[in-house]
């Protein structure tokens, strides 16, 4: 009998003639496989760099956060630990540039030295040692943007409250510091001993008061911690180590890296499609040879095998050239997210990256071409005799559900690999049905309709071209499917965008306010108030904030309740500083969703209202009790209603309020809600307040929306950057499957230039064929994108959603025009050369 | 119904008994093949005749193993295949049968030589291009071998084939219009070197064709018409 060989033996001859258009199938899967061996080789190279840079990172070995001043009691234990010591206080404040006067608020960190570990990369490089040098002269340290921003440059001098010093360095890289982090929150470096003379320390004031150690090589920090750990939970001091700093960060880009791989999982299911297709013209082709070898004596299985082995070797080639492209690819991705990440990476090739792009990659694309490649097995050899024998691979084929199968328990065991998460797994696999669903029953119900309401009356050119779209053998399906799927991801991503961006400029144009000022301490507030009437500003709304934290829930202590992790009381609600206001009343962004608004009860046990999301988040209910420490004060209260809180209206939002009548004593401070009408006004003002008040900072509303749309723009750019693997998949498919089909398109020109058409009459139907085609592809594309949008402005954002017209009708012009390009650039063999002598090419 | 008489004194080779065949066809049953028998010895050269549409076609699939009886049954080289599934009848077809069609049936992706291979490869046998090249040789195209199908003339296309159906020495060989595609000149030689090559072998020749010239040449003919031999003087033997 026949043996293996033979079999690759007539693969690999049978491919010799259609060899480079088969390779064309398998460029369907190269770019997925570009795409998702790029972002795992980075996810390996950027776990790696985590892990190398973890002290970098921190900048220390062991680093002690809180947000008061360290207790006097704890300093002998304290001043014990590690063999050098760094302290920082940090806080956030309006800043000066002289002579410019440049005003903006700025992140102030005050430091008796430099870091430990990493980079502190500043110019001059000997700034940094300055810095430190406690002998030497006070000077800061300042950002890049911000200089850059306000033209100022070193030798300038910048005020921090009551102090200017001179700027000695500007900042271009901080350990632990992503290049976000820098936009979103400029930073002047003070030193340490100047934060009193600033005058911004004060009582109430919002300070981080921070401690770095390094230790000698070797010491078991984690152990040494566990010493101090039950004491400084009692201070309510943070503790952050290399190893748990380098889990957060890790875990939180791991995280990122496999959603991106899910993108680029889905370029690669496209371009399997686009397999599955072209296959499917292909076996069409081979009919009539496997008919021949049937009847020569070859078995189904045997035939199969052939084509079998055909497909997997260039699938094989398809995977190595995007397993190649990938590790290429990879070296781009610091680059389009450089400004996210918090470490340089260094990038290697990653085999097991690698490795696992090969194996999905060919996996899949064996397993789609599988699907037209069975019907191969049943290949009647009486086809030899009769070339309109009836068709024998048309019947139900079981195998073929299997496939299926198989095809679907893959995507879902890749999906769980990357989330793992069986919930994110179903509901990754049902959109991704429901999103594949909806393109072909767009698809076809296009098909149906051009078919239904075929315009019979018009032009011969026009008609030719519709009646492409449903004849025998379209690809109708396959396209409006994958660059359906490509578009749907760009107008989706475009009208999210659109969707945000619009709300926070709308709330930033229709709201009184645009400059809000906090920070103020109680004296201060006349003086404050006094100033912006001065400049004639108006005082929109004045709102008291008190910080506390809290104790305990319900009677149990707060630290009883960390311990029960099957409360499902997330930590964040035990441990953080809550800002509260107090008065007797709701606001117009506010409404109440139940019980009653705050008020003293007859018992003296305030009834606080706290935020819908808050109370279900936390587990709680109306009448639960709260106990907090109002700065050293224990006060007891119960929840007494809650609110719905309009986040869109630029107001000052409170998770908790209390009555008025319980907190006017505490510390406390004041935040004012102003509009400035222009940025001279904004810089007067900014001015005014650093000489008047420099302790009272200014959120100027403006800054943050230029900043907030320069994060979404890197965002957006990120998932441009995957969506665009999405698209050019979609155009390879269709690259593919006009070469494909050409054997057919030439026998059809031939007919039709043997009856007497033009070329130009030919080039005329190609054009509106494929234009037509793109033009379905985008508009069933952007109409699910504008449903699928719709549904995240109301259900996830909860906001109004009128998509913008004019960009989307852009968008499928550039996907029509495009995909009628590439139909046209693929057809101009057949439309250039005679017919006959296309004939013998093909044949 | 025996309409054929069977030869007793030579080994049967092909033998076929009350062969019918129904297509279903818009819901209707259609009969192509009528209770057609007739048996073949070894070296029999015998020819099926008849206008379009007369089951010749069905016939010869039917015999080759091809495709199946809707009843009777054929014993091809003493194998039942009536029972057999596609695969078996594939292997027998490989064991035991040619074939010479009309249109070539050439793979147009392989090489003349390449195609000859086939049948020699697909039963793992050994020295196979040898024999190949031997046969390409004995059809006068040894220089030709490394030509695709579309590289050779129509009368060159049907010798490769000639010496693709020896290839695997069959014991009967099945001829579907073997000349219909060529010139009187082309076709003469052609089926010259189809019978002199089939004495060599002394392989039974069945033969499908409307040309009579041709049919004369077999040693006996069947006449078929709307799916029933017919009888009984186009069924003398020549001999």
């Amino acid at each position: 009998m026949t043996n293996t060989s033979w079999l690759f033996r007539m693969a690999w001859r049978d491919s010799r003639r259609s060899r480079a258009r088969l390779l064309l199938f398998m460029a369907s899967i190269i770019l997925g496989i570009a795409a998702l061996v790029g972002i795992n080789s980075f996810g390996d190279n950027l776990a790696r760099s985590i892990s190398e840079q973890a002290r970098e990172l921190l900048g220390a070995d062991l680093v002690l956060s809180a947000n008061q001043p360290f207790e006097p009691k704890l300093e002998p234990a304290l001043s014990k630990l590690g063999a050098a010591r760094t302290r920082e206080v940090s806080f956030a404040s309006l800043v000066q540039f002289r002579p410019g006067k440049g005003t903006r608020l700025a992140q102030v960190r005050a430091r008796d030295g430099g870091f430990f570990y990493g980079d502190w990369d500043t110019e001059p490089k000997a700034a940094a040692q300055r810095f430190a040098d406690t002998t030497a002269a006070p000077g800061a340290l300042v950002d890049d943007v911000l200089l850059v921003q306000f033209g100022a440059k070193i030798g300038d001098s910048v005020q921090v409250g009551q102090v200017t010093l001179p700027i000695i360095g500007r900042v271009l890289k901080t350990p632990g510091q992503s290049g976000i982090t820098t936009a979103v929150a400029p930073t002047v470096f003070l030193p340490l001993a100047q934060v009193t003379a600033t005058g911004l320390v004060q009582r109430g004031s919002r300070v981080k008061y921070t401690r770095s150690y390094r230790f000698a090589p070797g010491t078991d920090v984690a152990a040494l911690l566990k010493t101090l750990q039950a004491r400084l939970d009692a201070a309510d001091i943070d503790t952050d180590t290399v190893a748990s700093r380098q889990q957060q960060t890790g875990r939180a880009f791991a995280d990122l890296t496999r959603y991106l791989s899910l993108v680029a999982f889905v370029a690669l299911l496209l371009g399997c499609v686009g397999v599955a297709s072209a296959v499917n013209l292909y076996v069409r082709e081979k009919l009539a040879a496997v008919a021949v070898l049937r009847c020569l004596g070859a078995s189904g299985r045997q035939a199969l095998l052939i084509y079998l082995i055909q497909t997997a070797g260039l699938g094989l080639v398809g995977a190595v050239l995007g397993a190649g492209l990938g590790a290429a690819v990879q070296g781009l991705l610091p680059r389009v997210l450089g400004d996210f990440l918090p470490v340089d990476i260094t990038v290697s090739v990653s085999w097991p990256a690698i490795a696992t792009g090969l194996v999905t990659g060919l996996l899949m694309a064996v397993l789609f071409a599988l699907l037209p490649l069975l019907s191969i097995r049943r290949v009647s050899p009486l086809r030899v005799l009769r070339t309109a024998f009836e068709d024998d691979t048309a019947a139900p084929d079981p195998l073929r559900g299997l496939v299926i199968g198989v095809i679907s328990v893959f995507i879902l065991v890749f999906a769980y690999g990357q989330t793992r998460d069986w919930k994110l797994t179903l509901g990754f696999g049902a959109g991704l049905l429901a999103a594949f669903a909806a393109l072909a029953g767009l698809g076809r119900l296009l098909m149906g309709a051009v078919r239904r309401f075929f315009p019979a009356g018009w032009g011969y050119v026009w008609r030719q071209g519709l009646a492409n779209l449903y004849r025998p053998q379209n690809q109708t399906l396959t396209l409006v499917t994958s660059i359906g799927l490509g578009t749907f991801l760009l107008a989706t991503l475009f009208l999210t965008q659109a969707m945000l961006l619009g709300r926070v400029q709308i709330a930033g144009q229709k709201s009184a306010a645009n400059l809000v000022l906090f920070d103020i301490q109680p004296e201060q507030r006349a003086g404050v108030e006094a100033l912006l009437t001065a400049q004639k500003l108006p005082v929109l709304q004045r709102v008291p904030i008190v910080t506390m934290r809290l104790t305990a829930i319900n009677r149990r202590p707060v630290s009883v309740l960390k311990k029960d992790t099957a409360n499902g009381i997330p930590a964040w609600a035990l441990t953080r500083e809550y800002r509260v206001t107090y008065r007797d009343s709701l606001n117009s962004s506010e409404k109440l969703t139940s019980g009653t608004r705050p008020t003293l009860g007859a018992d003296g046990v305030p009834r606080i209202s706290v935020e819908t999301g808050y109370l279900e988040r936390v587990k709680l209910k109306l009448g639960d009790t709260l106990d907090f420490n109002v700065q050293g004060a224990p006060l007891r209260t119960i929840i007494g209603g809650t609110r719905e809180i309009d986040r869109s209206r630029v107001q000052p939002s409170f998770l908790v309020i209390f009555p008025v009548g319980v907190l006017e004593t505490a510390p406390q401070f004041q935040v004012v809600l102003t509009r400035t009408g222009s940025t001279a006004a904004l810089a007067a003002v900014q001015q005014a307040l650093v000489r008047q008040f420099p302790n009272v900072s200014a959120i100027d509303l403006g800054l943050i929306l230029r900043t907030l749309d320069d994060i979404v723009d890197k965002i957006s750019f990120v998932i441009r950057f995957m969506a665009g693997f999405s698209i050019l998949t979609g155009l390879l498919v269709l690259s593919s499957s006009v070469v494909i089909s050409r054997y057919q398109r030439v026998r059809e020109s031939v007919l039709l230039r043997t009856l007497g058409a033009s070329r130009a009459q030919i080039l005329r139907i190609t054009l509106v064929e494929y234009g037509l085609l793109g033009l379905l592809a985008a508009l069933a594309g952007i109409g699910l994108a504008v449903l699928a949008a719709w549904a995240l402005a109301v259900f996830v954002f909860e906001a109004s959603f009128g998509p913008a017209v004019l960009p989307l009708l852009g968008l499928a012009a550039l996907v029509t025009a495009l995909t009628a390009g590439i139909g046209l650039l693929n057809s101009r063999d057949v439309l250039r050369r005679s017919p006959l002598e296309v004939l013998r090419a093909e044949g | 119904m025996r309409l054929y008489p069977i030869l007793p004194s030579r080994m049967s080779i092909l033998r076929v008994d009350n062969l019918t065949k129904t297509y279903a066809s818009a819901g209707h049953a259609l009969t192509v093949l009528h209770a057609v028998s007739f048996e073949l010895a070894a070296g029999d050269t015998f020819a099926i005749v008849g206008p379009s549409g007369s089951g010749k076609t069905t016939l010869l699939g039917l015999c080759a193993g091809l495709d199946r009886a809707t009843s009777g049954s054929v014993w091809l080289n003493n194998i039942q295949l009536d029972n057999l599934s596609e695969d078996e009848r594939a292997a027998v077809r490989n064991q035991h049968v040619g074939f010479i069609f009309q249109n070539f049936q050439l793979l147009p992706t392989l090489t003349a030589l390449e195609n000859v291979l086939v049948p020699l490869e697909l039963r793992g046998q050994r020295g196979a291009a040898k024999t190949a090249l031997a046969l390409l040789d004995r059809v006068g195209l040894a220089d030709r071998a490394h030509h695709y199908p579309a590289q050779l003339s129509g009368g060159e296309q049907q010798r490769v084939s000639l010496a693709r159906a020896f290839a695997n020495r069959p014991a009967v060989l099945f001829a579907d219009e073997p000349t219909g595609n060529l010139d009187p000149d082309t076709s003469e030689r052609v089926v010259n070197l189809l019978f002199e090559l089939n004495r060599e072998a002394g392989t039974t020749l069945v033969l499908v064709t409307h040309d009579l010239e041709l049919a004369a040449k077999t040693q006996r003919t069947l006449r078929l018409r709307g799916g029933k031999v017919v009888e009984p003087a186009v069924m003398a033997e020549k001999r």
